[in-house]
């Protein structure tokens, strides 16, 4: 019989990786909501902000705070130039062109970092305590990640509530004819969007790589996660994806301490076949 | 103030517009009445930059206009309510009202816009907080007239405000627009429902398959025959 505490340990650490989770999902959920495109490489961008932030603290000696302020920084350069270079030629093409294109990037990101890099699996040291409260042992880091994801999440949720400029992007993507008409130019919100949807992959991969190795597949091990979390929720509904995400990393992590941590991926997976028969749209949708 | 000389638009291979001129005066009311698919909400669009003539000239107090953005003719003081409204349905009514003050200029007088228009149709004071797309279908056009207003605009374009109300709805909005002119906004209306619009205006345009057929003063138009028996039904 499994220890209770460590089944406390396998939910508290299933909550701090949900805030992750569900930051990642939260970037790529915005870009989809208000585009209309899955930026199926939205995880090999973060990927690319993991690399930025680990040479700059091991090989330059950066200090961590400062290496993830330019990790957002490229973040939303990266999510401009994909805009600008890849989306906005393809923006009124098929659907499964749109896909064939960002998925093209997802492979030449891949390539690229591994010609560059080679497969190497590199992570960036952080001396910080472990903490022990009523017997189960919390990971400082995690807990530090988990906090600046939710901080962040806030941040993007009164951006899009609070600013003329948000309330457009969620504007946009119900009428872009009637937005014009309001005197916002729809492809400058689409271009902040993919900015701002971007940041969040830099915020991502600055929280990621003081838990997590970074080689040139990472995308491919987190990107279907992450894409998963968006179906789940519902593609565009950022309080569905925000849910889910939690929802995914508890099973993640207690279904990882009761049987094994391939068996928890496994667990989710099959949860999500389930729930994509039973609710479709997600499981927050609205029914019909 | 605003002026079409000769614009010729359409979509595509098929034209809607020939040849349209037309005058709106500083404070004057003009309705467009004809029949459906007369291209009514066609001009509309020729005139917020929704779509670009193919010919002719869009002057608004001196500045051509024709072929330039929506976003940017917005900016010259020309509010366009859209024919079926077009609220953002998920946003509230607050959030609706902000985005009609999006331009620069117009958010510098937000407060003062928003109780104006709360001022003139109070109902939207009570629901702020709702979705736009959970409003009647009134409620819904008071929505889509008070964004416009939001953006402090000089001229009002209105596309069939009347569409899809109730007939007791429809005689309350009339009156409501009335009082947005009483207001110092100049309008350009389109219409189907003829007899009350030419209650409401000074002047009128009858447009026909792309034509401006007749022009006249509100009463005097409403006197003529033609006009009498083809759309006013008495």
């Amino acid at each position: 019989m499994l220890d209770p505490i460590f089944l406390l340990e396998a939910v508290v650490n299933g909550i701090l990786l949900g805030g992750v989770l569900a930051l990642l999902a939260l970037g790529l959920n915005l870009i989809f909501g208000v585009i209309d495109i899955v930026w199926i490489a939205y995880v090999d961008l973060v990927a690319l902000c993991m690399y930025a932030v680990y040479f700059l603290v091991t090989l330059y000696a950066w200090p961590l705070w400062l290496a993830g302020l330019v990790s957002i920084g490229m973040g939303a350069l990266l999510g401009v130039l994909v805009h600008l270079l890849i989306i906005t030629p393809i923006l009124t093409s098929p659907p499964i062109n749109q896909l064939l294109a960002t998925g093209g990037l997802l492979f030449f990101v891949q390539s690229f970092a591994t010609l560059l890099w080679s497969t190497d699996h590199r992570s960036v040291r952080v001396a910080m305590p472990t903490l022990e409260v009523g017997g189960i042992f919390i990971s400082f880091t995690r807990l530090l990640a988990f906090a600046l994801a939710i901080l962040a999440m806030v941040a993007l949720y009164l951006f899009l509530t609070r600013t003329y400029t948000g309330t457009a992007i969620r504007a946009v993507s119900q009428d872009r004819e009637a937005i014009a008409l309001m005197g916002a130019r729809p492809q400058r919100l689409y271009l902040v969007t993919s900015a701002v949807g971007g940041a969040m992959a830099g915020v991502a991969g600055a929280l990621l790589i003081i838990q997590y190795a970074v080689h040139p597949y990472f995308g491919s091990a987190f990107g279907p996660l992450t894409f998963m979390i968006c179906v789940l929720g519902g593609l565009g509904n950022m309080v569905g994806a925000f849910f889910a995400a939690f929802i995914m990393a508890q099973i993640i992590s207690v279904g990882g301490v009761i049987v094994s941590t391939e068996m928890g991926y496994v667990i989710a997976f099959v949860v999500f076949i389930v729930l994509m028969f039973v609710r479709p749209g997600g499981i927050f949708a609205r029914r019909a | 103030m605003l002026e079409l000389n000769g614009v010729t638009a359409g979509y595509g291979a098929f034209t809607a517009l020939w040849d349209v001129s037309l005058r709106v005066a500083a404070g004057e009311a003009v309705a467009v009445v004809g029949p459906n698919g007369a291209g009514k909400t066609t001009l509309l669009r020729v005139i917020s930059g929704l779509i670009a003539p193919r010919g002719g000239r869009v002057t608004f107090e001196g500045t051509e206009l024709g072929g330039r953005p929506a976003y940017d003719v917005v900016a010259h003081g020309i509010a366009h309510v859209p024919e079926g409204r077009r609220l953002f349905p998920l946003l509230t009514v607050a959030e609706n009202l902000k985005m009609g003050a999006f331009l620069p200029s117009a958010r510098a007088h937000f407060r003062e816009s928003l109780e104006r228009v709360y001022a003139l149709f109070p109902v939207l004071a009570e629901r702020q907080t709702q979705r736009a797309g959970s409003l009647s279908g009134g409620e819904q056009q008071m929505l889509a007239v008070g964004r416009a207003l939001m953006s402090r605009p000089k001229l009002i374009l209105l596309d069939e405000p009347s569409m899809g109300l109730a007939p007791v709805m429809v005689l309350r909005l009339f009156d409501l627009i009335s009082r947005v002119r009483e207001g110092g906004f100049t309008i350009l209306i389109v219409e189907q429902n003829v007899r009350q619009v030419l209650k409401l205006v000074d002047r009128a345009y009858l447009l026909e398959v792309g034509r401006i057929k007749m022009e006249g003063r509100a009463a005097e138009l409403a006197e003529q025959d033609f006009v009498r028996q083809a759309y006013v039904g008495l």
